[in-house]
């Protein structure tokens, strides 16, 4: 091993940088998920006892996550939008994956990296590009044909748009990996013993896909659930639970219903996260 | 009045051009039932693009395809009553035994009692009756490569195609499957369509052997028929082992007739069967080996008639090889010349002994010189 | 032949969800940005096309200030990055054993499945004045009163590295797995020492998985808006900062689709010039899997 190569000082030390930058990695994470328990007004020390009031308390000022009329419309929104979001990313994602791994055309590679770039476009380019064409195209609508398209206007529609955009590049990239991989013969194998076409693709290319598009959802699951920045210049009246967060921290200042929002957040996306991987296995 | 042709397989005037390049070129042959064909070939030669041709995956630019008597051209791969076995098996991981097998049965409606009772036939045939629910990647080398069959065979093919299938295995399971694949032919009594480049294989196992290079059929025979008559320079160096020299014809008739080598040497050859070959042109002769008796110079004098082509020279190395042993002798002329020879290991040939090399006019096969031979 | 026709149907089938995610999302927004972003508003209701918001721009000290300002700290997160993050990259794909390496990278992976916001929270409530920190210096006796971390540069350098040191060890990993053991091995063999077998072989090797990781922490962090807003406060000046007020704050939806076009042609141009640079192409790079 290349190890032996090294003193062992030298990888002691090695050693524990790796050790210092994970517990640098995992520092925010904690702190904002640990205060959730703690029994006082103020996600800060000293720590005044264990207490789950701001997960499930019921009366202000312990006002506890699960109780909280805002951010529970916050989760529900959420969970709405990155449904439609990881639907929509895992079909395009195959399509594309098809498209790039199986299909002949003229300008192909030019098209592959139009395709990778809306993961270099920053956020916030995509949310005000967006947001001023559904505006412009609603206009026009409105004062030609005196049509008002509410679809078009910030609201659910374009936060899952807005997503969709990158997040279409990453399950392409995921699923596009894993067909690259399939064995040409299987497909001529099932050919030859019979099938159709569209037998061939149900029972020997998809279920090949799989589980890339398991973990291609699961991460356009996340992303969609959780992404701000975009979402900020497309969100309407009905709010996403990130942004709702950041209103309350901006007028209300931090709360430790926060971090218990935060903590069952991390939980929630570590079991997703676990699921996908077992998943994978098989 | 139906037309029952006697042969499963036939193939007229087949072509395929890739743009300019012309990868089978007029390829005719007819495959009768129930028989064990290979087509044997280098690389390249064309036989992977024949055999797909026929399974439906490549369109002949030219000639037709018959089964049992019936065109396919137009039938899809999926129609045609041609199963193959691919080089990499191509057995689906994502389903168990019984599902592989189940595959085919299932895309033509079959009704799932009927499709357990041929799977649990098949599987019986092929001797594996306890495999149907473990996953693939559970089976060794040789079990999948007969699941492999079995998913074909289940279906009743007319013709059944096997693309090079014992390529991954190692060289004992290999020699074990060769004999497994023609009682298995014997068993189902199909017409197999066997592609190599091994011609062990080819040899050991099949009916006939067309031997295929650079697109074209050289010769179609029986396996003895083109180890002992080949009809080109090709079939000759291909086919076994042969020792080679090139040279001018001094002398001929329709028996043989004589031939200075390169080194200036005379040598004495049979014809082949076909018309005599000009005087002054060009040949190629291939003598092989367990055709050349080696004889200790000391010894010479009791059996110096034996052959009419003689060649005297010390022995270089010797190549113990069980059974098939050589040695390998430098002639005065400078040529090394192979030769097969019993090491019993007792008052064995050792390199540096002068010997003779003799053997017979009728063992020398004498080719006109192609263009690019 | 029938067959093929059902395989340019098929190709247009594929092409079509392609086409339009990327006519109607990308595509088109961004030609109306520019064109939005030469509209100059004379009147109520009036427009005409002019380069009045990006005048203004240059007109203004602070905005190009905190373009030029995003862009510099920008590039230093990307370079803290890269220092930081190698190491890392390199133990979990050359050092770790098989079994840790798994696990190793999925630990990496965790911050990237929690949001911004809760990264920037966390951060927020440890170094804050009455945060982690500042309490836990203040129990070792180490300072007098409790400290204000938060509100300043470093405090946006941290933040903004954390946030994007994964997505350059991400490439990393990726691309020095890739690499055969036996090309250090053969590196050493021949007389190097770990400098120059690192220096020689290693990072040329891996140079378009580090463009990669680049070229990707470099958009991220200039596009980042929460990690800089929270953790810098009222000092932050971060280029996005002024994006949103444009189109929010003050409605000028022309100034803020010009603000928007110049902070992609500056990144694209730094982006470009780092490639140049380098030697890669974005082909080589991003576009492989």
């Amino acid at each position: 091993m290349l190890a032996q190569n090294k003193t062992t000082p030298f990888l002691l030390g090695y050693r524990l940088y790796v050790i210092a930058f994970f517990i640098f990695l995992a520092a925010p994470l904690i702190s904002a998920g640990a205060f959730a328990f703690n029994d006082s007004l103020f996600p800060a020390l000293p720590w005044q006892g264990f207490t789950l009031d701001w997960f499930f308390g019921d009366t202000e000022p312990k006002l506890g996550m699960f109780h909280d009329r805002r951010l529970l419309q916050g989760l529900y929104y959420s969970f709405v939008i990155a449904n439609f979001v990881a639907a929509l990313s895992v079909f395009v994602g195959t399509t594309n994956a098809f498209l790039f791994v199986r299909g002949e055309f003229p300008g192909k590679n030019f098209f592959y990296i139009l395709m990778v770039v809306p993961l270099v476009i920053p956020g916030v380019i995509l949310g005000i590009s967006i947001l001023v064409l559904a505006s412009d195209t609603a206009n026009y609508v409105e004062n030609r044909y005196d049509l008002e398209l509410e679809f078009l206007r910030p609201g659910l529609l374009l936060v899952v748009l807005g997503q969709f955009s990158f997040i279409a590049t990453i399950t392409s990239l995921v699923i596009t990996a894993r067909l690259k991989k399939f064995d040409d013969t299987m497909e001529e194998a099932a050919f030859n013993l019979g099938a159709s076409r569209a037998r061939v693709l149900r029972t020997i290319t998809l279920p090949f896909l799989r589980p890339a598009m398991i973990a291609a959802g699961s991460v356009a699951f996340l992303v969609a659930f959780e992404y701000f920045i975009t979402t900020l210049f497309l969100v309407g009246s009905l709010a996403p639970l990130t942004i709702s967060m950041y209103d309350r921290m901006a007028k209300v200042g931090s709360s430790p219903v926060l971090n218990a929002v935060s903590f069952f957040l991390m939980v929630g996306s570590g079991l997703l996260a676990l699921l996908s991987i077992v998943v994978q296995r098989d | 009045m139906t037309d029952q042709s006697p042969y499963d397989l036939e193939a007229l005037g087949v072509s395929k051009n890739f743009g300019s390049f012309s990868a089978v070129k007029e390829v005719s042959f007819d495959i009768p039932s129930g028989s064990f064909f290979s087509i044997l070939g280098p690389s390249g030669c064309g036989k992977t693009t024949l055999m797909r041709m026929i399974a439906g995956f490549e369109e002949p630019s030219g000639g037709d395809i018959r089964i049992k008597g019936k065109s396919v051209l137009g039938t899809p791969p999926n129609r045609r009553n041609v199963k193959m076995v691919f080089q990499h098996l191509a057995l689906f991981p994502m389903m168990n035994v019984y599902e592989n097998i189940a595959y085919g049965l299932r895309c033509n409606g079959a009704s799932s009692a009927e499709i357990k009772r041929k799977v649990h036939d098949v599987l019986e045939r092929i001797a594996l009756p306890d495999v149907a629910e473990r996953e693939i990647h559970q089976l060794s080398g040789g079990q999948k490569q007969r699941i492999a069959i079995a998913r074909c065979m289940v279906l009743d093919p007319d013709v059944l195609l096997l693309d090079e299938p014992l390529g991954a295995l190692d060289l004992k399971l290999r020699e074990a499957m060769k004999i497994e694949l023609k009682l298995l032919q014997h068993q189902f009594n199909t017409t197999f369509v066997y592609i190599t480049h091994d011609q062990s294989e080819a040899l050991v196992m099949s009916d006939n052997v067309a031997i295929m290079n650079q697109g074209e059929f050289e010769q179609i025979g029986t396996p003895q028929e083109l180890y002992h008559h080949p009809k080109t320079a090709f079939v000759a160096g291909f086919v076994g082992d042969s020792n080679r020299w090139s040279g001018v014809v001094k002398a001929s008739d329709s028996t043989g007739g004589r031939v200075e080598t390169e080194q200036g040497l005379p040598m004495s050859f049979s014809s082949a069967g076909e018309a005599a070959i000009q005087e002054g042109s060009k040949v190629n002769i291939f003598v092989r080996p367990e055709f050349i008796k080696t004889v200790r110079a000391n010894d010479a004098g009791q059996q110096a008639d034996i052959g009419d082509n003689r060649r005297d020279g010390s022995v270089d190395s010797l190549l113990f090889n069980g059974a098939n042993s050589r040695i390998l002798v430098r002639t005065g002329s400078g040529e090394l010349v192979e030769a097969d020879v019993t090491l019993t290991g007792d008052n064995d040939l050792k390199p540096g002994e002068d010997v003779h090399l003799v053997w017979s006019a009728k063992q020398a096969m004498c080719f006109a010189e192609q263009g690019n031979a | 032949m029938q067959n093929k026709d059902i395989k340019r149907l098929s190709l247009i089938l594929l092409f079509a969800p392609f086409a339009l995610w990327i006519i109607l999302l990308i595509m088109l927004p961004h030609i109306g940005m520019v064109i939005l972003s030469l509209k100059e508003k004379v009147a109520p209701r009036v427009y005409q096309y002019s380069f009045a918001n990006y005048l203004e721009f240059i007109n203004e000290p602070i905005y190009w200030n905190t373009l030029l300002r995003t862009g510099s700290m920008s590039l230093l997160v990307t370079a803290l990055a890269l220092l930081i993050g190698f190491p890392i990259a390199y133990y979990i794909a050359k050092i770790a054993g098989p079994r840790s390496r798994g696990g190793l990278f999925l630990l990496c992976l965790i911050p990237l499945w929690v949001s911004d916001l809760i990264r920037a929270f966390g951060w927020i409530l440890l170094l804050r004045e009455t945060g982690v920190i500042s309490n836990f210096l203040l129990w070792t006796g180490l300072v007098g009163a409790p400290v204000e971390f938060l509100y300043n540069d470093v405090a946006v350098i941290i933040g903004l590295t954390y946030t994007v040191i994964l997505f350059m060890i991400v490439p990393l990993v990726s691309t020095l797995d890739g690499m055969d053991n036996s090309m250090i091995e053969a590196g050493y063999n021949l007389g190097g020492n770990g400098f120059t077998v690192l220096r020689r072989i290693i990072v040329p090797y891996a140079m378009p998985g580090i463009v990669a990781g680049c070229i990707v922490t470099f958009m991220l962090t200039a596009g980042s808006y929460l990690t800089p807003i929270l953790l810098g406060g009222k000092n932050s000046s971060w280029f996005t900062e002024q994006i949103y007020n444009q189109f929010i704050t003050r409605f000028n939806w022309e100034g803020g689709a010009a603000f928007g076009m110049l902070l992609l042609l500056f990144t694209s141009l730094v982006i470009w010039l780092g490639l140049k640079l380098s030697g890669q192409t974005l082909a080589n790079t991003e576009a492989k899997s």
